[in-house]
Parts: structure tokens; sequence; C-alpha cells
């Protein structure tokens, strides 16, 4: 019975959700609505389930002196600080003082906007840097497939930048950089991105399939 | 909608004075329009807020004297009142589509003629309402492909429980899981899976999960530490299910270790950032990377590769795939990451569903040829068939 009511739920949910994709009714439509806001509250609900992971495993780390320890501690100071000034009332400086509110001017605006988001945006801008070591690998002429995608990246980054557009002004409009990166954007890579987005989409169905037929079960756990 | 307030004379205005308290000559009003009808609109995909309008223009349409300008249409909730405007259409108009009905409710219309400066009498109809639809028939066309998709799954399922040999080709990702495994139990190192940022109701996260299982079951096997940062609760207390589960099938219920599957961050970058550092503090020989990734995939994996790690990858979203394709050893591109599952269990029923998508695909090339066929001798009524809403 443990597997056998979770794949019935499944199914039924399953089925059901594919029925309101073709149906307008409200017979189905409300239902399926009311179904997708339960979703939502339950996956807003679980956050309490992540809190309770995280204290306990940096506790745990913290306790046992692990590796980077230090680190534990500024998490869990960090988490109890925002937790504090989110939700204790007399903590917002605001006109509003509703539990859980985000407002202009309190303390917990202050620290998402002036220290999460900044972090955030750094770890955002490394990717610059990221991306030009991954594109060195990527780019050195190891085969005639590398050589092909380092022909093809020059002429698609030279075609998006004026440099490119006044490098082949005075060449027919064929031979000029930007009309080629659009042509090189629009055929082989519109056709590849298409091709795989394809196969991805009917794997998803497969997928799908599968699992309201209860054929895949190993996302519960196991296959028995 | 609002009720628009006219100066203007109505011929059922008996005396009409200006603002000086006057008499005021009122404009001749053009005769009004005839045989009002409304009735529940039947749409493609009709959700039951449409009802359609239809009249007889008024005589003096086209008119030289008191031409009319154009037509007023009212809706109200009950009888003799012209209730709030519904909209103005020119003239010559004798139709009109309300697509703002509440379904089931029933609703009165008016249409008045005017020339401009004055209105007609009113054309009423009611009461009439809305009425949902059981079917949209836009969706024919996905009915009809998912139904043969379907089919072609099922059959070959059912092949494969009757024991008929499937082919499948060799997917080197899902080989190199295994090796990249193995190699972190010789280095004594752990394995460091990562399910990607999507929530559990992304079809990816649960491929992810499925693969995970098997991921699970060899490094119970091998007694290899794995490890699995998560950004969605969730998902987390899913693949503390299915981690749990793998290493009680394996017979190594011990070997499991609650503190390995870990909630991070729900954001994007603080999540990226507590995975860089798991990579670069416990540094894990192998990281695997399959789910739905966004900008953080690169990330994840430059700083994997620079911690000299065996990598594979595998994600649906497109425009990740060239960063880890770059970035890491193996890459499952799109499907390949929901073919994992049947591929690493090789279970019949699962490859059945494999053979059904590679059919399905043939399908979907020859109607994408005979589309093309069809467009360029004109005839556009075969791919208008598949545009949906």
């Amino acid at each position: 019975m443990r597997r056998e009511i979770p794949l019935a739920i499944t199914f039924l949910i399953g089925v059901f959700m594919l029925v309101d994709f073709f149906v307008p009714h409200t017979a189905v439509t409300t239902s399926a609505d009311e179904l997708k806001q339960w979703g939502i509250i339950v996956i807003a609900a679980s956050i309490l389930l992540g809190i309770g992971n995280l204290v306990r495993v940096h506790s745990k780390k913290i306790a046992r002196r692990n590796e980077g320890w230090g680190y534990s501690i500024i998490t869990l100071t960090v988490m109890a600080v925002m937790l504090w000034l989110g939700l204790w009332p007399g903590a917002h400086l605001g006109p509003n003082e509703m539990i859980g509110t985000v407002e202009q001017g309190t303390p917990f605006n202050w620290m998402f906007l002036f220290m999460q988001v900044p972090l955030q945006s750094t770890m955002f801008s490394l990717l610059a840097f990221f991306i030009a070591s991954a594109a060195y690998r990527a780019f050195r002429l190891r085969s005639a497939e590398a050589s092909l995608l380092l022909i093809a990246a020059i002429i698609v980054m030279l075609g998006r930048v004026p440099l490119g557009q006044l490098l082949t002004r005075n060449l027919p409009e064929h031979a000029q950089l930007p009309w080629i990166t659009e042509t090189i954007m629009a055929y082989p890579n519109m056709a590849a991105f298409r091709g795989i987005l394809m196969g991805a989409a009917l794997g998803v169905m497969a997928m799908g399939l599968r699992i309201i037929l209860g054929i895949e079960r190993s996302y519960l756990g196991g296959e028995k | 909608m609002v009720a628009l307030s006219f100066g203007w004379a109505s011929a059922q205005d008996e005396s009409v004075t200006d603002e000086a308290g006057l008499p005021h000559p009122v404009a001749f009003p053009p005769a009004p329009p005839r045989d009002l009808a409304a009735a529940d609109f039947v749409d493609n995909n009709d959700a039951g807020d449409k009802i359609e309008l239809t009249w007889v223009l008024s005589p003096d349409d086209g008119a030289e004297e008191a031409n009319v300008a154009g037509y007023y249409l009212w809706r109200s909730e009950s009888p003799g009142a012209r209730g709030d405007t519904l909209a103005f259409v020119g003239a010559g108009t004798t139709d009109f589509v309300d697509d703002t009905a509440v379904p089931g409710v029933p609703y009165y219309y008016s249409v008045t003629a005017t020339d401009g400066t004055s209105l007609s009498d009113d054309a009423t109809f009611g009461p009439v309402s809305g009425r949902r639809n059981w079917f949209t028939v836009s969706r024919l066309a996905v009915l009809v492909l998912a139904g043969i998709f379907f089919a072609l799954v099922l059959t070959f399922t059912r092949l494969a429980e009757r024991g008929a040999k499937l082919f499948v080709r060799r997917i080197p990702g899902l080989n190199a899981i295994e090796e990249a495994v193995g190699r972190a139990t010789e280095m004594g190192r752990p394995v460091l899976y990562v399910p990607g940022i999507g929530e559990i109701d992304n079809i990816m996260t649960i491929a992810s999960l499925t693969i995970l299982s098997h991921v699970a079951r060899i490094t119970a096997r091998y007694e290899t530490p794995l490890i699995v940062p998560t950004a969605r609760a969730v998902v987390m207390s899913a693949a503390e299910e299915v981690v749990k589960e793998a290493y009680a099938a394996e017979g190594k219920p011990d070997a499991y270790n609650p503190d390995n599957i870990r909630y991070l961050s729900d954001a994007q970058f603080a999540f990226a950032g507590a995975v860089n550092g798991i990579m670069l503090r416990e540094r894990p020989a192998a990281n695997l990377y399959l789910g739905a990734f966004w900008a953080e995939s690169l990330l994840l994996a430059e700083t994997g590769f620079e911690a000299g790690a065996i990598q594979v990858a595998g994600t649906a979203m497109v425009s990740q795939l060239p960063f880890f394709v770059t970035a890491c050893d193996y890459t499952l591109l799109g499907e390949e990451l929901y073919a994992a599952s049947a591929y690493l269990s090789r279970e019949p029923k699962l490859l059945g569903g494999l053979k059904g998508s590679d059919w399905m695909k043939i399908v979907t090339i020859a109607l994408m040829a005979i589309g093309i066929i069809m467009s360029i001798a004109g005839a556009d009524a075969f791919v208008e068939w598949f545009h949906t809403n």
C-alpha cells in the first residue's frame, strides 16, 4: 500500500490535469485551479522543512568543528537575523507593522536590497570570467569541429558589434559580417536548437506518461 | 465598463433644454437598427465568456440625410435598462462578439444607431447567457498527436514486456556516471549530485530524481558518500526519500547519511555559491549536474572543472547546454535526460517508452515534410490545423 496509494493519486491527478488542458468547462477548470493553488501552498509551506534541514546540518557541523564550521555560524546567524527582522512585529520601521510585510525603509528591506542583492549580483558577474575561461578551452584548435566552432564564434561575435559592421561595410550585403551572423543564428543554430527542443518535448511527454501510468516509479524511492 | 453620459438628445426625450433652460431643437435621430439577436458564441475554445450579437442595419445607414456614424452596444443584467456601454462599432457593422461575459449570467443587450449628434431608439434582446464548451477544438491537433504518441509508447512497452529486443543506442554520458562514481570510490572522495534548481513540479527535476535513485544505488554499493545539495525544500524532501530507499534496496541502510542531503537556498546565486563552497571544501571527485539549470550552470561547472572533478551534466534547458558541453566531460542533451532512467535500469517497460518516442520523431518529421510541401503548394489548411492556443 505504501507504493499503491501514491501511484493511484499520481494517476488520478495526472489524468485530471490532462483533461483540464482540453476541457474549458467550469466543472473541470474550477477544480483544476483549486488543485494548482494547493500545490503552491504545499510548496510554500515546505520551506519549514528546508529551514529544519539547514539548522540540523549546520548545527552538527559547528558541534563537530568540521572544516568550514565558521561559515556555518555565519549562515545560521544571518538566517536568524533575517527571520527576526522579517517576522518580529516591533522590528519594522515602516508604517505598516503587519507580520511578514516587506516594505520600504525596514531593516529587512535594507538588508535584502543592500546585502543580498549585491552579493547575488557579484556571483552573477563572475559569469563573465567563467565564460572567458570556458570559451578559451572550447575554441582551442584541437579538431575539425572545434575549428568550425571557433570560426563561427568569431564571425558571430564580430557580427554583433559595430566593429564587424565597420570592417565589412564596403562588401556586398551577403558578405557583410552582420548578415552572415544572422544567417548562422537563424538557420544552422536554430535548426539544432529546435531539434533538441523537439526531442526534449517528446521526452517530457514520454516521461509524463510513464509517471502517470506508474511505469516510472523510481522518483518515489525505488522501482519495487 | 463605464456607462456613457451623452449630452445628445434621444428620440425618447420629450423636452430638451440648453444651458440657459431654453428649448433646444432636437436633432432628427436616425432610424433604429432592427432584429437584434444574441446567442452563445460557439468558438474553438470558448470558455463561456463570449456572446455573439447580430442585427440588421438602420435604414439610415448609408443614407444621405441622418447618415449613421455607428452603433452603440449596451449590456445590462436587468430588462428595460441599457446598462453599461459595451462598445461602439462603425457604420455598416452588423455583428459583434462580447468576450467579457460571465458564463451563465443572463444579459440583456441593446443596440442604438447614432449620427454623431443624436441616438435612435433601441433594438433590444435578452436574456441570453454564455455557455462553457466541453472541448477546446483548437487543441484537437494536440489531442490527436498525443493519442498517436501514447499509442506508440504503450505498444512498444507491451512488446518489450513480451520479450521483444529493443535496441537503444549507446549514451556515453550515462555510461560515464558509473565510471565517475568508481573514480570517486578509488580516490576515497564523495560524489556530488546537483538536481538543478527547478521545483518539484518541473519534469526535469522528476527525471533527475529517477537518475538519483540509480546513482544512489551505485554509491551505496561502493559505500561512497553521496552529497545532494538542493535549492528547493520539497526537492530536498523527495531526494531524502529516494536516496534512503536506494540505500535500503542495496542492503546498506546504515551507510545512508541524512546530513548529505542538504537544503541550501532558494536564491539562485546563493545556491550556486554554496555548491561551489562544497566543491572546494569537500573536494568531490565526481560532480553530476542533472536537472533544470539556468545561469548558475557555468558557475557550477567551471568551479568543478577547476577543482579537477570528473563532471557529467544533463539538462533540457537548451540555452545552458553550450556551457555544460564546454565545461563538463560528458553532457546529456535534452531528451537523453529523460531517457536516462530507462537506459540505466534497462527495464523493458521503460525501454518501450524510448522506442515509442523515437517513432514519434519519425511521425513528426514526416508531418513537417508534408507541411512544407503543402505550404509551398499554397494549401495552408494543413499547417493551420496545427495552430493551437
